[in-house]
């Protein structure tokens, strides 16, 4: 009685804490584990055992081919699901995250968490640009830029479906703020006309932003003169000059935000303690990349609970599909192993042994899986509603981190999976085994 | 039916086999019915019987766009609209940032046009009769403990009020449900007085986000919305006027295409799903050659062991997705608990129900029907000799 109670907890440890040693390891560690593995493989003598009982194994894994798959899809589905979903999220964090950066600030009102509901009048602005903190150009005037956010409604080139797109007047200096900033095609508009500058991801989404091409914006005729890449999400936007922006929708002198560069990320709590410390202004200042970041937090966390609670449930699913087929795999192989057994090899051989089968299965599986994730949605183009309250357009990323995230899981669920058919194998008495058909 | 004790015999042959393949099937089933519940919460969005004849008029200029309130009177002029409100978007969060709110500010006959939101005759005139008063849906009260008479500070993220604060209190003096279960993400939002909004806000006023109109009769629908939108053309607030449910399905794809994603999980999830359960009845019936054999000696047809065998694979995936959804429905209601306001889910309605059970006989079906056909070819005098 005890010493069955026994058994089965020292069975639960050696199935959780290796799973929770295997989701806490980085990638090196997995890496140093597989290469200590081989090492006691090839250099004991109970590692030797284990590798001809393993070599076995595998020889007759073409037998099985039908149920063997089932592990490799089974796992393979997970996989594909978790890391398609995290690249989806990893797309979106990146591309917010380039957007910021530790030098530049924006400086928002008091209160306002997004650009779109802020109002900054012009006095503010002229004194938050002045500020010794800031650095300034050639011309010793400061690198600020007053911009404005509002949203216009073009329809998708895809489906024709109206969707909100963040047009951004920008200041002089704007070009100063983003050293990445080029023009792909074409040339910046002139302040002071109905002139528009388009994003390299705009222009893909949405209709009437080609080269030359005229937008409605407020009922008046904009020309789009250009086609920017800045590296980050303000590719998703369309950019014009400030003052004609705060006259198309009647803003006065008005502006939505601040971007300023300091003149290096230390002074930044100096600028926003002469911000606060100042009675006239009634405004809030952040780095960039702060401020990005935190526009990316909401949808990441969401998608990162989405994914994992989906791979969660499928990988149970693939579980059990793994311990039908490893339970019916040493069923098939009851004799081989009780041959084994008889002419010498002990227990911890033959438990490597189906072990080492399945997480071989296993990793074919989150390899097929995370290969198939690669092929379809690397660089997937998809777009979704950002804290402006416009389409921010973004890629989705199968960065290596993802793939071996995957390879994790898909390790996990093939050591769960072979190791109670395994411990089964190894306590199968020899007598009865022999005489298995 | 009285072969049904052979069929469970006959899963019973190999219970750990059986089981889990009825925990895989379960896992399956138990993710479609969450993914459906969300699916269904975003498709079913503005698809009321009262949604139908409403049409809601908003700035071409995109969500924040504002329009003006002259438009109302010439809105209620325009033939076939039987009655028209108009809201302005408020927003704002309670206590934290992380607690977003759908708040508007709506006019006095919102409440006509909107007949679904359920709110007791004294509710509605307290509202009328406080300056201050708010309603919030039943879904956002019971998150925040509110209760009628509770003055609620809310903060605001767009519109600051004259007195330079950013902190709106209201005065909740009453609590509106939604009866039909499928509109219940209607129960998060939170409603005050246009007309206060209008005194006290320090920008922003003397104009409506949305006007919502009803049309006397559903054929007018479209043509009121021609209507409506030709009464701005060319002025400097053109309007685009939709039905509620175009409206509603716009939305939602502006976040995201959820019919995509929740298509694409699905597709893995029974893609793999098939594969394990086809393997399960491959393996059963090729050990159990000998016993079909039987079943034929003693006079079984072919098509009747056809039919044995894809009653049990129908069997196991019926028993496995039962489980599954009764998990789900669990599940749901525990994430509506926890979540309430903030994700729109739906509870399993009948709806996911049937298309889960047209999937498991479906499933069933497909999975069954290679092993049971080579069932229903077993040779009795190849497979007794044990050939």
């Amino acid at each position: 009685m005890w010493r069955k109670i026994g058994y089965v907890l020292s069975v639960i440890v050696a199935a959780v804490v290796p799973v929770i040693v295997l989701v806490v390891l980085p990638a090196w560690g997995i890496l140093a584990g597989v290469v200590l593995l081989i090492a006691w493989l090839a250099l004991t003598r109970t590692g030797r055992q284990a590798w001809s009982a393993t070599a076995v194994a595998v020889s007759t894994i073409p037998q099985r081919l039908g149920s063997s798959s089932v592990v490799i899809i089974g796992i393979a589905g997970v996989v594909g699901v978790l890391v398609a979903l995290l690249a989806m999220a990893e797309g979106f964090r990146a591309t917010l995250q380039q957007t910021g950066s530790d030098d530049t600030a924006i400086v928002l009102r008091a209160g306002s968490q997004t650009e779109i509901n802020s109002v900054v009048d012009h006095d503010s602005a002229v004194l938050v640009a002045d500020m010794p903190q800031v650095m300034r150009d050639k011309q010793n005037r400061p690198i600020a830029s007053p911009e404005i956010v509002v949203a216009a409604s073009i329809p998708k080139k895809s489906n024709g479906v109206d969707s909100n797109v963040e047009i951004r007047g920008v200041g002089d200096e704007a070009w100063e703020l983003n050293p990445r900033f080029r023009m792909v095609t074409g040339r910046r508009f002139r302040s002071g006309l109905r002139e528009l500058i388009v994003g390299k991801d705009a222009v893909r989404e949405f209709a009437h932003t080609d080269m030359g091409s005229t937008l409605d914006l407020n009922n008046q005729p904009w020309t789009v003169v250009g086609v920017f890449d800045s590296g980050d999400s303000h590719n998703s936007e369309l950019w014009a000059d400030t003052g004609v922006v705060a006259t198309t929708y009647h803003r006065g002198s008005s502006t939505s935000s601040v971007t300023v560069r300091l003149r290096n990320a230390g002074v930044f709590d100096a600028f926003r303690a002469a911000i606060k410390t100042n009675p006239q202004l009634k405004l809030e200042v952040q780095t960039t990349r702060r401020y990005y970041d935190a526009q990316s937090e909401g949808l990441t966390r969401i998608i990162h609970v989405l994914g994992t609670t989906v791979a969660v449930i499928m990988g149970i699913g693939a579980l059990f599909g793994a311990l039908n087929t490893m339970y019916a795999a040493i069923a098939t192989r009851t004799r081989e192993i009780a041959t084994l057994r008889a002419i010498g090899f002990r227990g911890a051989p033959v438990v490597v042994s189906v072990l080492l089968e399945t997480l071989l299965l296993a990793v074919l599986g989150g390899i097929v899986g995370a290969a198939i994730a690669w092929l379809l949605f690397d660089h997937y183009t998809a777009s979704t509603l950002g804290a402006n309250f416009s389409q921010v357009v973004f890629e989705f990323r199968v960065t290596p981190t993802l793939v071996a995230t995957g390879i994790k899981w898909a390790l996990a669920i093939g050591f769960l999976g072979g190791l109670f058919p395994a411990l089964r194998a190894a306590r199968m008495p020899v007598t009865e085994g022999l005489r298995e058909l | 039916m009285k072969y049904l004790h052979l069929v469970w015999s006959a899963l019973l042959r190999r219970k750990t086999r059986t089981l889990f393949t009825i925990f895989a099937a379960s896992a399956a089933f138990l993710l479609f019915g969450l993914l459906d519940s969300v699916r269904a919460a975003f498709a079913s969005s503005g698809q009321s019987v009262p949604g139908a004849t409403r049409l809601i008029t908003m700035s071409t200029q995109g969500l924040l766009g504002s329009l003006p309130l002259s438009l109302l009177r010439r809105i209620q002029a325009v033939p076939g609209v039987s009655s028209v409100t108009y809201e302005s978007w408020f927003g704002g969060y309670y206590q934290t940032p992380k607690n977003e709110l759908a708040t508007q500010s709506i006019a006095g006959n919102y409440f006509d046009v909107y007949p679904e939101y359920r709110l007791s005759p004294a509710e509605l005139r307290a509202l009328h009769a406080t300056r201050t008063g708010a309603v919030a849906g039943a879904a956002l009260a019971a998150a925040f403990h509110w209760k009628v008479g509770d003055k609620i500070p809310v903060q605001a993220t767009v519109f600051p009020q004259k007195n330079g604060s950013n902190t709106w209190i209201f005065d909740l003096v009453g609590i509106y449900h939604v009866s039909d279960p499928r509109e219940q993400g209607k129960e998060s939002q939170l409603f005050f007085n246009w007309d206060y909004f209008d005194q006290a806000t320090a920008f922003g006023g003397g104009a409506a986000s949305f006007y919502i109109e009803r049309a006397a009769r559903l054929q007018d629908v479209f043509s009121v919305g021609s209507a409506v939108d030709a009464l701005s053309v060319n002025s400097d607030h053109e309007t685009k006027t939709q039905s509620e449910d175009a409206f509603t399905a716009s939305l939602a794809r502006r976040f995201a295409d959820i019919g995509l994603i929740v298509g694409s999980i699905m597709g893995a999830v029974f893609f793999t799903l098939i594969l394990l359960t086809g393997n399960t009845m491959a393996q059963a019936v090729r050990e159990r050659t000998p016993e079909l054999a039987i079943l034929k000696t003693i006079g079984f047809s072919g098509r009747g062991v056809l039919a044995l065998l894809l009653a049990e694979s129908v069997l196991l995936l019926a028993v496995g997705g039962i489980l599954g959804l009764a998990l789900s429905v669990v599940a749901v209601s525990e994430l509506r608990a926890r979540l309430g306001a903030q994700i729109p889910v739906l509870p399993v309605g009948s709806a996911t129900w049937l298309r889960g059970v047209a999937l498991m006989f479906a499933v069933g079906i497909i999975v069954g029907v290679l092993p049971a056909w080579r069932g229903m070819r077993v040779r009795i005098v190849e497979a007794l000799s044990g050939r």
